[in-house]
Order: structure tokens, then sequence, then C-alpha cells
């Protein structure tokens, strides 16, 4: 099926900077299996894009091919083109790792490692040696657990493990710890659909405070976070890229039939 | 009439009771009220009356037949019986049972020849004679007392197992009856039968628990039998194991039983096959479980698992025969002197046999770590190798422990290769080039001995089996509370 993919900001948008991420004519093949099909976004710096689209449509997976996180799948295939400032990820002379610590992410179910909650802010820092003393290195956690708004919290139970904090502050943990490497990109795949409705708030929150500073790409399932907490909405259906543009116009005026179905309940 | 007799008797009252039962529920299901059970339940039901009581009482007769009928025999026997000493007593006791075993294969001739030895009119080697061409094999002429005896026990015997038969017969028979014209529409078949099974289910596990448990006693009561010859603290803190064989039977020499030397030599032995076992275990595993492409786990998986599958006596020749010599060669060849029974070449490999032990289950427990885990620290820009240090081993890391421990323990229950691999001087060293002995081979080498059953010099076998047996209970206990408390983790 041919449809166009048509950049222009609706009337009364507010003016979004330039593009960070550009993909283009992307395609994903599990094995036989096309997953994604000819996918083209332009994801902007510094606000929040959210994929949405029904269970199965390929949004995680689009996300998941912005840091290679499907290389560790051995079948999964890539064709395509996808640039973050210009450079293309998928060039053979990329490091990965470093792609990785430069688009952050954070995964639908909280999975804080089996450590204290220090231990698992520090990893990052610690692995790519981005503070030298142990103090610096202290400053930093501290930074990043007051940005994740979670150092009231914790701040007298640093030491203790991770596993142990509620869901909601797990997640927040787990963003905690990718705003630790010093991202440019943060992706959220469903960051709240393992969390009751107030830790859903909190994140919502610190999603709106974090997106000053970074590019933030959330899948969800809910559309109502979609047109709460984005800037910029994909609407995926059965591997396609059906329609992309700012999430007002998405949600009350949207070209695609498609995407009216979906946004109103008639499918998914 | 043997047993085998009686119980195919009782299967086939069950067997009819089963038809029985089968039958007159299909008459009743004919009728205007619907069965509670499926038909076949019925017939279950009947079969079920009919044979257990029956099997319940033959297995109790069984089990206390023997000790009854030789009570019996041993009040018949003459006085001068009492004043043997105790192995010439359970010698003749010995010669009753065979005899009577006997008797009963002897034609009408043979009998009659007994029979003549038994009133004295034929020499007794003649009756010995006549027993050894029916396989019947006696160390020496029955003395006609024994003869006398055995001719007791076998009608006692025919008598006991006419009764039996007799009993479980008619208690198989009322049992089918009762089963069977206990069959209506309402009876709850299904239920009874449902009961029995799980009677037999739980039947079963007890037979393995009260395995174990008689097993711990009968160790535990000849170990106190043991130390009542020979001081704990000669036992437990002895430096020198010297049982005196050549000393054994006279009264004044008890020997010295010092566990130290051989406990050291278990404990040096396992520490060297550890030392072998848990890095190329460990390694394979994370190489299994993180990096193997499908295809090369699919074969080399297996493979490893093989190698738990090889015989351990094979493992101790190769020790013996190859790998002892060879260690000593190429010791020679770079000036170190290696015995080619050492700790060493047993150590060594002890430490191949439990590899699989330590790289299958840890390879397990690596697998359960949960992929989210490993895609957070790539997600990081972790590498691999930074991923499975930091998150994926530390993660694992009490179920792998537990994985060692068990090992541990095969490692110091192993018997065949010390046997043949490690030496069998008790020696206190720390000198892997040197002989020792663990405990498992002093186990062997004191009840394979000639020896008087009673002498401390067998005894102490005891005592170092329980000895073994408490550390490697007490090391699978700690195992497993190590990796249950690790699964709470992520279930």
């Amino acid at each position: 099926m041919e449809h166009q993919v048509v950049h222009r900001e609706a009337i009364g948008a507010e003016p979004l900077q330039p593009a960070t991420i550009i993909a283009r004519n992307v395609n994903v093949f599990y094995g036989a299996k096309q997953a994604l099909f000819n996918v083209d976004v332009d994801v902007p710096r510094n606000a929040i894009t959210a994929f949405i689209g029904p269970s199965g449509c390929g949004k995680s997976t689009f996300l998941r091919c912005l840091n290679r996180m499907n290389d560790t799948i051995p079948i999964c295939k890539v064709t395509g083109k996808i640039m973050l400032d210009g450079q293309d990820i998928y060039d053979p002379d990329l490091d990965v790792v470093e792609l990785r610590a430069r688009v952050g992410m954070v995964f639908q179910k909280p999975n804080p490692f089996p450590k204290s909650i220090y231990e698992n802010i520090a990893y990052g820092p610690r692995i790519h040696g981005l503070t030298r003393t142990k103090k610096e290195l202290d400053e930093l956690v501290e930074q990043c657990l007051e940005k994740a708004g979670l150092l009231k919290e914790v701040h007298d139970r640093m030491h203790e493990p991770g596993t142990g904090l509620s869901g909601g502050q797990q997640q927040r943990l787990c963003i905690a710890r990718a705003i630790a490497t010093r991202p440019d990109v943060i992706l959220m795949d469903e960051p709240c659909s393992a969390l009751d409705p107030i830790a859903t708030a909190k994140v919502e929150e610190l999603m709106d405070e974090l997106k000053e500073n970074y590019t933030i790409i959330i899948v969800t399932h809910s559309m109502q976070q979609a047109a709460r907490v984005s800037q910029r909405t994909a609407f995926f259906h059965l591997g396609k890229l059906v329609e992309v543009g700012d999430t007002r116009q998405i949600f009350t005026n949207p070209r695609d039939k498609r995407t009216q179905d979906y946004i109103t309940g008639r499918f998914g | 009439m043997s047993y085998s007799t009686i119980l195919a008797g009782v299967a086939i009252l069950a067997v009819i009771a089963f038809v029985g039962g089968l039958v007159r529920a299909r008459g009743h299901a004919a009728g205007p009220v619907k069965m509670h059970s499926q038909l076949g339940y019925y017939g279950w039901y009947a079969a079920v009356l009919a044979a257990l009581p029956a099997a319940i009482l033959i297995t109790v007769w069984a089990a206390s037949e023997p000790a009854v009928l030789s009570r019996l025999v041993a009040r018949e026997l003459p006085a001068t019986v009492d004043t043997l000493n105790a192995a010439q007593h359970s010698l003749a006791m010995g010669q009753i049972q065979s005899i009577s075993e006997g008797l009963p294969k002897l034609g009408a001739a043979d009998l009659a020849i007994i029979k003549k030895a038994r009133l004295g009119f034929t020499p007794v080697e003649e009756a010995q004679r006549v027993l050894k061409e029916h396989g019947i094999v006696l160390g020496s002429p029955p003395p006609p007392y024994v003869i006398n005896a055995a001719a007791d026990l076998t009608e006692n015997r025919a008598i006991s197992r006419y009764l039996l038969a007799a009993i479980a017969g008619l208690l198989a028979i009322g049992g089918l009856f009762y089963g069977v014209r206990s069959i209506r529409p309402r009876l709850r078949a299904r239920n009874a039968v449902e009961k029995v099974m799980l009677g037999g289910l739980a039947a079963a596990s007890t037979v393995a628990i009260l395995t174990t448990v008689g097993i711990v006693f009968s160790v535990l009561f000849e170990t106190i039998h043991f130390f009542q010859g020979v001081s704990p603290s000669n036992f437990f803190f002895g430096t020198v194991w010297d049982p005196r064989f050549s000393a054994a039977g006279s009264a004044d020499t008890i020997g010295q039983f010092g566990l130290l030397p051989l406990l050291w030599g278990t404990l040096f032995i396992s520490f060297v096959a550890l030392a072998v076992a848990v890095p190329i275990g460990l390694m394979s595993a994370i190489y299994m479980s993180e990096y193997a492409s499908q295809g090369v786990r699919d074969v080399a998986k297996p493979a490893l698992e093989i190698l738990a599958g090889i015989p351990t006596i094979v493992y101790g020749f190769f020790a013996l025969i190859t790998f002892g010599p060879l260690l000593r060669d190429v010791g020679a060849m770079v000036g170190l002197e290696i015995a080619a029974t050492s700790v060493l070449t047993a150590g060594i490999v002890m430490g191949v046999m439990i590899i699989p032990f330590v790289s299958s289950l840890s390879d397990d427990i690596i697998s359960a770590v949960p992929q989210s885990l490993r895609e957070g620290s790539y997600g990081l820009g972790a590498t691999q190798s930074e991923t499975i240090k930091r998150v994926v081993i530390p993660a694992a890391l009490p179920g792998i422990v537990g994985a060692i421990l068990l090992a541990a323990s095969r490692a110091i229950g192993e018997t065949m290769i010390v046997v043949l691999a490690a030496g069998i001087a008790a020696n206190l060293t720390l000198n892997p080039f040197e002989p020792v002995t663990t405990i498992t081979v002093k186990i062997v080498s004191q009840l394979t001995g000639d020896l008087e059953f009673d002498s401390p010099q067998t005894l102490v076998a005891f005592a170092l089996g329980l000895t073994l047996f408490v550390i490697t209970l007490a090391l699978n206990v700690y195992a497993l509370y190590i990796v249950r408390t690790y699964r709470e983790e992520y279930e």
C-alpha cells in the first residue's frame, strides 16, 4: 500500500527544532518475515516523539533499531538508513557500544540490576570512564537521582538493593541510570505499562522535564499518554508508518482513515 | 508352596474381581439410576478390594516368616549348641538354612539317605555328598542335629506357606465378593480408587525415605559399636592412620585410627579437582549460554554431558594407566618428582569428571538470568563481556556457588578414581606430587580385607562412612539453601 509521509506542521503548533534522527526507507526482517516496511521518519531534537499503534505493528521493533538493540537477535536484519546527527548508525565503522551510550534506553518492565541503587547508576559511568574520582562519581549519581526525582525518596538507602524499590521507583531508577551515561536520546519502550496511575503520572512529569535536555522517543499503548506527553506522534500499523505529524494534529485531525479509526478506538 | 504361586493366585482372583465388578456395573448402567463413576472404576474397585488386603498380608508374612521360623528351630536345638561361640553358632544356623532349602529338591532315594544320616545309620559325609549333587555345598559334614533341625525347618516352612495361602485366599475371595456385591449406581468407586492411588504414591515415597533412614541408622549403630572399642578422640583428632591389620584379633593392640590424614587427603584432592573443574566448567558454561550459536550449543552441550555419563571406574583406570605415568614423565622432564599415583593425578582426573556438573548447572543458572537485565546493560553501552562480568555473573552468583558446592560434595564422595589413582598411604602432606589417601579409599580397603566383621579394623569403615555422609549432607543442604534463595529473586 502506497502512502505519502507528509511533513507539515499543523497550524498553531509550537515550533520544533530540526530533526536529530532521520530514518529513511527502513525495512526490518525477522528471518523470512518482514516486520517493518519502508519506514521514513524524522525525530526532532529536545522533544518527545510518541510511536503509537496496535500490538505487533512494529513500533517497538523500530524503536530498537534506533540503538541497534536488534543486533542481539541473530535472525534480525535491518536495511535502509538511520542517521543520528548526520551519522549513519548502521555504518560498519560505527562502534555500537558508543552509539548505545549516546542513545539510552528504558524498558517496558523495570529492570534494575541486582545491585545497590548507587551501583545501578554508577554502572554506566564506570564502564565509560566518565568520572575520575570517587567524589565525582558520587556527585554524578546524586545528580542523576535528582533529575529522575528519586533522590529525596532514596538518599538514605543508596546502598540498598535497587530491586527493593517499588515498581514506579524502579522505573525512575532505570531512567536515572540511562541519564548517567549522558545520552542525547532516550528511548522508552512502554515505560509505564507495568506501573499504576500515580507512578505513571510521576514518570510522565519526569519525561516532560527531561525533554529540555534530551530527545525522547516513547512507544506507548496508551493514546492518552501519547496525547499528554508528546509533541510529535507517529502511527504504525501492520509494519507500516501510516502517519506522522504534530501530536495535536494527529489526535484532532488525522489525515489517514486508519489513524482516525485507531484513535477513536475502532480497532486496536 | 512358594510366594510367587500365592501371589499369582491372588492376582487371578483380582482379575476375576475386576471382570465381575465390570459386569455388575454394566448391569446397573442399563438401569434407571445414573452411575456415579465410569464403568472401569467399578472393576478396579472390586479388584483392589480383592487384591490389596491379601497383598498386604503376604508382605507382612514374608517379612516376619524367617525370624519366626528360625526362632522355632533354635528352640529345638540341643543344649551343646548354646556353648558354641558366635561364629560357630552362625555357621551352624547357616547350614541349617541351606540344607532346609535343599531338602525339597531331593528325590525319594536321596531323602532316604538323608534320613539315615539323621538317625545315625549312614555317615554324615554321605549326606554332604548327596546335597552337593543337588547344588548345596557345605563347608563341613553336617552333624545329625543340624539335619534334624533342617528337616523341621522345611516342614515348618511348608506349613507356614499353606497357612498363608489359605488365609490370603480367603481374604481375596472375601474381598472379591464384598467388592462385587457392594457395587451399586451410587457407589463412589472413582473416589475410592483415587484414594488407593494416593496411598500407592505415598507408599512409594515412604519407601525411599525409610531406606535413607534405615541406612543412616545402620551406619550409626555400627559407628557407635566402633567407638566402644576406640575412643572418639583417637579417631577425630588422631594424625596417624595405622589400623594394624596384622595385629587384628589380638586384644591388646587396637591400632591408631586417625581421621585427619584421610580427611586431609580427601579435601586436598577435592580442592585440586575443583581448581580444575570450576574455571573450565564456568567458562564453558558462559560460552554455552552467552556466546555459542544455537548450532554449536546443540552439539557441544550433549557432548559435555556425555562426560558425566562415563563410569567413574573408566576415569579411574584412565588416571592409573595413562594420565598418572604421563604426569610422572612430564614431571621428570622438568625436574619434578611426581609419583604416578598422586594428589595431582587423582585431583585433575576427578576435576575432569566434575566439569559437566559445574558447567551444566551453571549453564542453566546463567540462562535463567532474565534477558531484560542483559538488555538493560547493553542499552547503557556495555559490551557483551562487560555485561557478563558485571551483571550476568553477579546475578547468577548464588546459583553458581550452589552448583560448585554440589560438585564439591560429588568430589568428596568419589571413590573409584581415588582408589586407583591417589594411592593408599595415609599421608599428611602439602606436596601435591605425593600420594595420599582418602576416606573413601580406606572404607574400601577396610571392608574388603579378610577380617572379622566386628573388629575395629572393619567397623572403622562405618565411622568413616558416617563422617563422609555428614560432610556431604551438610554441603548439599547448604548448596540447596543457596540455590533456593537465589530462585526466589526472579520468580
